[in-house]
């Protein structure tokens, strides 16, 4: 097994917030929201969806040494799931369920004579013998079968789960969220499985330039949207949290240095702040060239990287607020009883600052997440985001442009990196809009 | 008040210090004055001595911070750091590393950044707060819900897609206007139109959002329910007082980013390729240009600090409660 940099820090995130979350449900005042997100049916159906982006985000941040391949590269446990996708590449451009190539070549009949036309993909309807006969009628009855197939199996484990759950706990498949989290899980299993299955005849959404299947790259996309969504709120918390809840207690001095701080930081543009780092990363990197000889070691580096650098630009705005917030907590009476008593600063912070700003965090984090996920995107595109060798929607966004304006047109990589892209950010928005609901004590209802 | 201007404006002095440090640090982090003399030179056979040459034509034949070689005082000022530092609190931004006047540079590009950034902005006010008010208005029924879920759609699209689907769609394929260019005078109206409705369009989604909750925090007050309550209909009650009192954290939020808008926006100026300095920046940023990076940073960062200094004089204008001291 091959452990890179962020891969630590994901399977590091996913431990804290699976103990955050554990704690949080053992806090008595923390139910009352949680549960009004559990009712809530699009919350819920829009965790499952992004709960299934993490799963297929974590499964590509396991990574083993390839056995089959010389160049020590590395493979993810995704790749090994969907092998088929990463193996099969055709020559260039080939569209959406095509069986022939998207340009024209010298192609070389049976009798060793040679013509100019579109060859037949070596991955895409190989099955088929004539497919300008029979593609149709196979695509759809493979979606049929895959349907099918996925359906029927779905309906056996919601019996199966009827029979064994629902005699003890007869609300878990009653009320609407649970529905809601039922319908949009069998919808996504649906449709996850048919794409995979179809998948092993033609390329779905198509191939790229260098003929790589771009739903593979849309699916490898998935972790590096995830990682610098997460990760740069792991590097930014710290900061914000410390510095904000410090800068509104103790005021005086503290508070200058810190908005001193963070006017400073605010004032200068970002994206050069981002560029200016990034490409010292890459100086770096040219210089120690000896540590960096694997790809994607490389790419791994500049990833985090990435997700630091984009965490130091991000904390002022949340510190801002926690700062505020302090400010108006540290007149209560609570605290002032604490002080009062001679508790310690550290405590008072620690014991009794900290969890009542929790909230604010916690908002502050799921709002950030999918802002994040666009972010890339855009820094990638000006070539500051992640490493070019990364896949990740920016990049394919990047290349896409291009495509754009070649006759014939190449529309599916654009296409497949909107319909991920949406999906992944359209779930965060409405889980955070929820969690927003839930969490503001001003939004009671 | 005016005591606390000037003391505003004494406190931007360091923040101005540590922003020019900063800048300076990240930049020759990356770069030394060789890699900058081998960058304006071009890469191939550049001889030492041309390099020396161009680094003492430029004054980047100095140490970068502290100077060993001269005594007191000077071993501060004889440096990289405070010669390129001092004349920009004076607005002198001097000659580029590629040899053109950064000022004047900065005069003929700020123009075609503020006529894409000043109707996108206006554009986008008025049509985020006429769609809240509406979505306000007709609170609690279909259309609202109807209206909330587009602006979380519209939200989720990144704005790549806006401005890729936007040229795609109505320059490549409908022909209707310029996919990217700029010209002087009127004419470049011809070729802002589109920059402006996609600034626009991409922004609506979260900025409907803002606004209408604004305005729902204000629905619930109780001057609001008296309003109602003396017969006034809802119409007038939204118009008349709602928006009047919301006008408070519009105003303060506008205000903000107005001197930024002298700034330009990056991605927009550079996907229609417009002259203006967000471009400008983009591409000093690429060709390593320091003297121009370092004069856009400082001018970014004074009109930041003068946009929070007006946030802060626009709330004692529009909110009497507030005393600044």
């Amino acid at each position: 097994m091959l452990v890179l940099w962020t891969d630590a820090l994901v399977y590091l995130l996913v431990v804290s917030s699976a103990l955050f979350a554990w704690h949080l449900s053992r806090q008595r005042h923390m139910r009352r929201p949680l549960k009004k997100i559990a009712s809530n049916s699009v919350a819920m159906a829009s965790l499952t969806i992004l709960l299934c982006f993490v799963l297929i985000g974590l499964a590509d941040s396991i990574h083993f040494k390839d056995a089959n391949s010389q160049a020590n590269e590395a493979i993810s446990l995704m790749d090994m799931g969907v092998a088929v996708l990463r193996t099969s590449s055709e020559k260039t451009y080939s569209a959406p369920f095509a069986a022939y190539l998207y340009s024209k070549e010298t192609v070389t009949n049976p009798d060793n004579s040679t013509n100019w036309d579109y060859p037949r993909l070596v991955h895409g309807g190989r099955h088929l013998q004539n497919p300008d006969t029979d593609k149709t009628a196979d695509i759809i009855s493979k979606t049929m079968v895959a349907i099918m197939q996925s359906t029927g199996v779905m309906v056996f484990i919601y019996f199966v789960i009827r029979h064994a759950y629902l005699r003890r706990h007869p609300s878990l498949l009653d009320n609407s969220s649970a529905k809601a989290v039922w319908i949009s899980l069998c919808a996504l299993i649906v449709i996850a499985y048919t794409l995979l299955y179809l998948s092993n005849y033609y390329h779905v959404f198509g191939t790229d330039k260098i003929g790589e299947d771009v739903f593979y790259q849309a699916l490898k996309s998935i972790r590096t949207g995830l990682v610098i969504g997460t990760l740069t709120t792991l590097v930014m918390l710290p900061f914000a949290i410390v510095l904000g809840i410090m800068a509104g207690y103790f005021k005086g001095w503290i508070d200058d240095m810190i908005q001193f701080i963070y006017t400073t930081l605010n004032s200068v543009p970002s994206v050069l702040l981002i560029a200016a780092s990034i490409l010292m990363v890459q100086v770096y990197m040219s210089n120690h060239a000896e540590n960096f000889t694997n790809l994607l070691v490389r790419a791994d580096m500049r990833l985090l990287f990435l997700c630091l650098i984009l965490g130091v630009t991000n904390w002022t705005g949340l510190c801002r607020l926690l700062r505020a917030e302090t400010l108006k907590l540290r007149e209560m009476e609570y605290i002032l009883a604490a002080r009062a008593m001679g508790v310690k600063p550290a405590t008072i912070l620690f014991r009794h600052i900290f969890p009542n700003v929790m909230h604010i965090v916690l908002i502050s984090v799921v709002l950030d997440f999918s802002s994040l996920v666009l972010a890339e995107a855009v820094l990638s595109y000006i070539h500051i985001g992640v490493d070019p060798t990364t896949h990740s929607w920016g990049n394919m966004i990047n290349s896409a442009r291009l495509e754009l304006a070649r006759e014939p047109l190449v529309w599916w990589s654009l296409v497949a990196a909107f319909v991920f892209m949406f999906t992944l950010v359209l779930a965060a928005n409405l889980f955070a809009d929820s969690v927003r609901d839930a969490f503001d004590p001003k939004r009671v209802s | 008040m005016i005591s606390y201007i000037i003391r505003r404006f004494l406190y931007a002095i360091p923040v101005l210090m540590a922003v020019n440090i900063l800048t300076f640090v990240l930049f020759f982090v990356v770069n030394s004055p060789d890699d900058m003399a081998r960058m304006q030179l071009g890469q191939k056979r550049v001889t030492e001595q041309a390099i020396q040459n161009w680094k003492h034509q430029h004054g980047y034949d100095l140490p970068l911070l502290w100077n060993q070689d001269q005594q007191n005082g000077k071993q501060l000022t004889e440096t990289i750091f405070y010669q390129k530092s001092i004349n920009l609190f004076w607005f002198d931004f001097g000659i580029s590393d590629s040899g053109s006047n950064i000022s004047a540079d900065i005069k003929q590009r700020m123009w075609p950044s503020l006529a894409l950034a000043l109707p996108s902005l206006v554009i986008g006010l008025v049509a985020n707060i006429s769609m809240a008010l509406l979505l306000v208005l007709f609170r609690y029924s279909y259309l609202e819900l109807l209206g909330s879920i587009g602006c979380v759609v519209l939200m989720s699209v990144s704005s790549l897609f806006y401005i890729i689907g936007g040229q795609f769609f109505i320059s490549k394929v409908l022909k209707l206007l310029p996919i990217s260019g700029y010209d002087e005078g009127l004419v470049a109206t011809k070729f802002l139109l589109l920059p402006v409705i996609i600034s626009v369009l991409a922004g609506i989604g979260s900025g409907v959002r803002w606004y209408r909750t604004l305005f729902l925090e204000e629905v619930e007050k109780d001057y609001v329910r008296t309003a109602r309550a003396k017969g006034l209909s809802e119409t007038e009650v939204l118009f008349k007082h709602v928006l009047k009192n919301a006008m408070i954290p519009i105003l303060t939020g506008v205000v903000v980013i107005l001197p930024l808008l002298f700034m330009g926006s990056l991605i927009m100026e550079s996907f229609f390729s417009i002259p203006g300095l967000g471009s400008y920046t983009i591409d000093a940023i690429n060709r390593q240009d320091f003297a121009i990076v370092r004069s856009m940073v400082f001018l970014g960062s004074t009109l930041y600090i003068i946009g929070l200094l007006l946030t802060d004089i626009s709330y004692t204008l529009v909110d009497p409660r507030v005393r600044l001291n």
